[in-house]
């Protein structure tokens, strides 16, 4: 209890969002994988912006590289990617940064909610101890304290304390996810990143978890970047929303807006593929996008949307596009919206 | 959208259609071998290991031809008992003042026969039981599987001496070993086999087959057979393998025919004829560093088939 | 109770492969064995009443399905016969040659496991750089060298050029009673034939282990285990190493036959006085009792460890342990 209104202290101290150093200030990130036949750009720049208590959510297909954005923050990705740009967490830039504080800084300044499903857990630990793990490696505590802290950690997160004993393939799906929050807020962080946090999760849980992490994170001023293909589930949990395609953002700006009134033809045709429940409008049948996800190692020329856009025109095959003014704190990569 | 209306083309005529077929198949097969070598290429390991065997087999078989036969003849020995090397003798002699050169290349041919017509009869079993154990499964698969996990259990060379030692009072020595060693090698790849049998049963076309009324030998032959080669030819190759240091150690400890001149028959004879409290180094390293050459080769080129036929493993060789 | 299943049905796996091993001993050394007498009496010169007396004594003029009952009961009292060329029971020939055995073994195990998993650890690791390149050259080529040659250059360049160790035996005849001297000596003639032991059995291990650890590199729970700020060798110790062991283990007890036929090429050589040595000796004749009695005792062996193996493994992995 004790952390989180230090949280809010630091946070309410911090002043104003545009006066404070944000939580996470992202500048021209750009990775490129290097694969047997050649370069593979995942990333080509990209600039984000997280104060403290933000929620950010950044929707794309699979392959569009927000995974690999994810990764590129705190330096996760397998040795012999090139990474470039600017990460700067809490003023810190962690591209540069000795591995010494790199890995001081992980998961004690920023951690990442991965998709629990997927064998995010090791599986023969038991839950507490990997819950724990984390604490005792960036804390000065005693083992018992480290595990009388994961216990709490299990019941914030509406799990019974007991379960610390059980190991990951006793748990459900939902339950998972759970213990990743959990584990994720053990250092408490002022950046949390959840990659695909709710994907394999059924409905109904995937509500519980979303409900449980906007909580959570607003509760403790946490900064949060999530990341989904699913516009509806980001747009229910962030305050902004930012669409990311073939490694570059399309579109940002408040999550209502872009889900509802998309400014960019790829952000429309994603809000469109998931239907909102109680929505009678998207009621009608969903419509899927013609097309596959660009290669990124042969990316089309001018705005790289353009092959399957519905709205293409010539010059979209010529005109290099960027982020340009699309209306209030809104932005979109579409040549209707280019300055004259 | 209009529908274009589909139907079999009137086929020109039957013997024409045959051997279009055909050459469509042979031109696939042609196909299917030139992307495999180019694979295989890849495996820096495995073309080594190629090159070494392909020295190895064509000095064995070409032994007639660029050496005397008559100097491993004990009567006709040329040189005295141990010598050092020289230059006369570039390996040294053995106990018999015989060339430890010419024993050594000579020694490869029983060695190579012993070890791959072993590996044939254990890869003989182990096929037949394994696609048997996957096609028919039930309490008869179970039985198979029973005895063939008994056997992967059982040490190997105890069961080969006792083996060699019990029916080489009845049969000649070199086939008592090729017996012993077959017998003692064919369950792991039985095991490996069913595995990829059953794997292969899975897939649709072999109940295509079945509905057409394919006969289970027929099943087992043209469709599993075929589909399960690419891994017997890696795991062939891997006992070949052990095969040959099979052979070398049922000779050392006094198995295989002692009028031939083989690797491991060198190497029991260096034990016995204290070789080694001579300090007769000459005769030690040759046929051991010879036997260590051919299962490297053998090794290196079965793991490089097992790293193309199996995608997953390639990075890992 | 699910676990009193398995223990069931791993010991009546186990009970079955033991009949099977009595059987086909039986069948190997009585029937297709031949005639003991003819064997007994081969340098001898016997009169036909000599044999048909020996034959008696044997039990030989039984019919066969008697003769099965007699090597039954036998088998289960533990009465495996009498060897022909020692004239003592099979039985305590291998009670007195199995501390040597275990000795030898046990040393080369705990060397060959302790080295072999680390290395293959942290070749697999740093899967493609020089260490794993060179690691899996020389682990390649120990395991293609003939065990029996490596123990004889192992001899020729430590006892007989350098002089450091002694040729053969376990034990000098000339060392003074005592502990302390005769445990030293029997350490002295122990780490030659360790040594060969091991170097063979030890290359097993490190390919079995890499190959584990490069199966587990790929998984998610390292990422998460990096991301929380974990140095690279914990994360290799703590979470990879724990997970690459399981099927290690499992494979490791596989092999457990080579690991037999190393110790009976290993003590031929450096004729040290275990049961690998006594196997060797019962081939002369050959001694069929001995050999029986032999091929017997390795085998139940072998099968017990792997049922061992099976049960505790249970215990290790959390998620086969609550199936």
């Amino acid at each position: 209890m004790a952390d989180v209104s230090a949280q809010r202290h630091r946070t309410e101290r911090h002043g104003a969002p545009s006066e404070a150093v944000p939580v996470l200030d992202v500048q021209g990130l750009e990775v490129t994988y290097r694969g047997s036949r050649g370069d593979v750009p995942a990333v080509r720049g990209v600039d984000l912006r997280l104060d403290a208590g933000e929620t950010l959510g950044l929707a794309g297909e699979s392959g569009c590289g927000k995974s690999t954005l994810a990764l590129a923050l705190l330096r996760l990705l397998p040795v012999g990617t090139q990474v470039s740009g600017k990460v700067l967490l809490d003023g810190e830039e962690v591209l540069t940064m000795s591995w010494g504080r790199l890995r001081a800084v992980r998961w004690a300044r920023g951690s990442i909610v991965f998709q629990g499903a997927m064998h995010a857990l090791n599986p023969v630990h038991r839950i507490g101890r990997q819950i724990a793990e984390p604490i005792l490696v960036h804390e000065k505590v005693t083992e018992a304290e480290a595990y009388e802290r994961a216990n709490e950690l299990l019941t914030q997160v509406g799990l019974p304390a007991w379960r610390a004993r059980s190991y990951p393939h006793e748990l459900s799906g939902g339950q998972r996810q759970r213990v990743m929050i959990a584990m994720a807020l053990a250092c408490s962080p002022r950046l949390i990143i959840a990659d695909e946090a709710t994907t394999a999760l059924d409905v109904m849980i995937q509500a519980q978890v979303l409900d449980l992490i906007g909580t959570l994170v607003a509760e403790r001023g946490i900064a949060l970047l999530m990341i989904s293909h699913d516009l509806s589930v980001l747009s229910a949990t962030c305050r902004r929303l930012a669409v990311m395609y073939a490694g570059r953002l399309v579109e940002i700006g408040p999550a209502h807006e872009v889900f509802r009134e998309p400014a960019h033809p790829y952000s429309e045709a994603l809000a469109a593929a998931f239907p909102s429940v109680g929505d009678p409008a998207s009621r009608g049948r969903p419509r899927g996008l013609g097309g596959d996800p660009p290669d990124p190692a042969a990316l089309p020329g001018g705005c790289p949307f353009h092959p399957r856009c519905p709205v293409a025109q010539p010059r979209c095959e010529t005109v290099t596009v960027d982020l340009w003014p699309a209306g209030v704190d809104r932005r979109a990569a579409c040549v209707r919206y280019e300055p004259h | 959208m209009t529908t274009t209306p589909s139907g079999p083309s009137a086929p020109a005529e039957p013997g024409a259609q045959l051997a279009s077929a055909r050459a469509v198949v042979w031109q696939r097969r042609k196909a299917a071998l030139a992307a495999f070598w180019r694979d295989y290429r890849r495996q820096r390991a495995g073309v080594i290991g190629l090159v070494g065997l392909v020295l190895i087999v064509g000095l064995a078989v070409t032994a007639p031809v660029i050496s005397d036969e008559s100097g491993l003849d004990v009567t006709q020995a040329p040189g005295e008992r141990l010598e050092a090397p020289s230059s006369r003798f570039l390996l040294g002699t053995d106990e018999t003042g015989r060339s430890i050169l010419l024993l050594t290349l000579w020694g490869s041919r029983i060695s190579l026969v012993v070890g791959v017509t072993a590996t044939l009869l254990a890869m003989g079993i182990g096929t037949l039981v394994g696609i048997a154990a996957g096609h028919f499964g039930g309490w008869f698969s179970g039985l198979l599987m029973r005895i063939t996990d008994w056997f992967i259990v059982l040490p190997r060379l105890v069961l080969a001496i006792a083996l060699a030692a019990v029916i080489g009072t009845r049969l000649p020595s070199i086939t008592t070993v090729i017996i012993a060693i077959g017998i003692t090698s064919w369950a792991g790849t039985a095991r490996l086999i069913r595995a990829q049998t059953l794997a292969v049963e899975g897939r649709p076309y072999l109940e295509r087959a079945r509905a057409l009324g394919a006969g289970h030998w027929h099943q087992m032959t043209r469709h599993v057979l075929p589909n399960v080669m690419p891994l017997v030819l890696a795991s062939t190759t891997l006992e070949v393998a052990s095969a040959v240091l099979a052979e070398a150690t049922l000779a050392f400890l006094g198995f295989g025919d002692s009028g031939q001149v083989s690797w491991g028959t060198m190497l029991s004879r260096a034990n016995s004829s204290g070789a080694i409290t001579y300090g007769a180094w000459w005769y030690l390293l040759p046929p051991g560093f010879a036997i260590l050459v051919v299962v490297l080769c053998f090794t290196l080129c079965g793991r490089a088939l097992e790293a193309v036929f199996n995608p997953r493993l390639r990075g890992q060789i | 109770m699910a676990f009193l299943h398995y223990l069931a049905s791993k010991l009546g796996g186990a009970a079955i492969s033991l009949v099977m091993v009595v059987f086909s001993a039986f069948f190997l050394f009585r029937i297709l064995g031949g005639d003991p007498v003819d064997a007994l009496t081969r340098d001898v010169p016997t009169t036909p009443q000599e044999r048909a007396a020996l034959r008696e004594k044997l039990g030989l003029d039984k019919p066969l399905s008697l003769q099965f009952v007699d090597y039954l009961k036998g088998v289960l009292t533990g009465d495996l016969g009498e060897s022909y060329q020692y004239q003592q029971s099979v039985t305590s020939l291998i009670a007195e040659r199995l501390p040597a055995t275990v000795l030898l073994t046990g040393s080369a195990l705990v060397l060959a496991a302790s080295l072999g998993l680390w290395i293959g650890a942290r070749a697999g690791w740093r899967h493609g750089s020089r260490f794993d390149k060179i690691q899996v050259g020389v682990s390649l080529t120990l395991w293609s060298a003939p065990t029996f040659w490596l123990g004889m250059l192992v001899i020729m360049v430590f006892a007989r050029y350098l002089g450091l160790f002694p040729i053969n035996g376990m034990i000098a005849p000339r060392t003074p009673p005592g502990f302390w001297p005769q445990t030293l000596d029997i350490l002295h003639h122990l780490v030659l034939p360790v040594l060969t032991m091991t170097a063979v059995v030890y290359a097993q291990y490190v390919l079995v282990m890499r190959s584990s650890i490069l199966d587990e590199m790929g998984n998610d729970y390292l990422v998460t285990a990096r991301a929380k700020g974990l140095r690279d060798v914990q994360v290799r110790n703590r979470h990879a190493v724990p997970n690459a062991l399981l099927p290690t283990v499992t494979l490791v007890f596989l092999q457990l036959g080579n690991v037999v036929g190393g110790a009976i090429l290993t003590e031929t050589v450096f004729s040290w006085p275990g049961l690998g040595l006594l196997a060797y000796q019962a081939l002369r004749i050959p001694d069929l009792p001995l050999l029986q009695g032999t091929f017997l005792f390795f085998s139940t062996s072998v099968i017990l460890a792997n049922t061992a193996a099976d049960i505790v493994y249970r215990f290790l992995d959390p998620r086969v342990r609550h199936a």
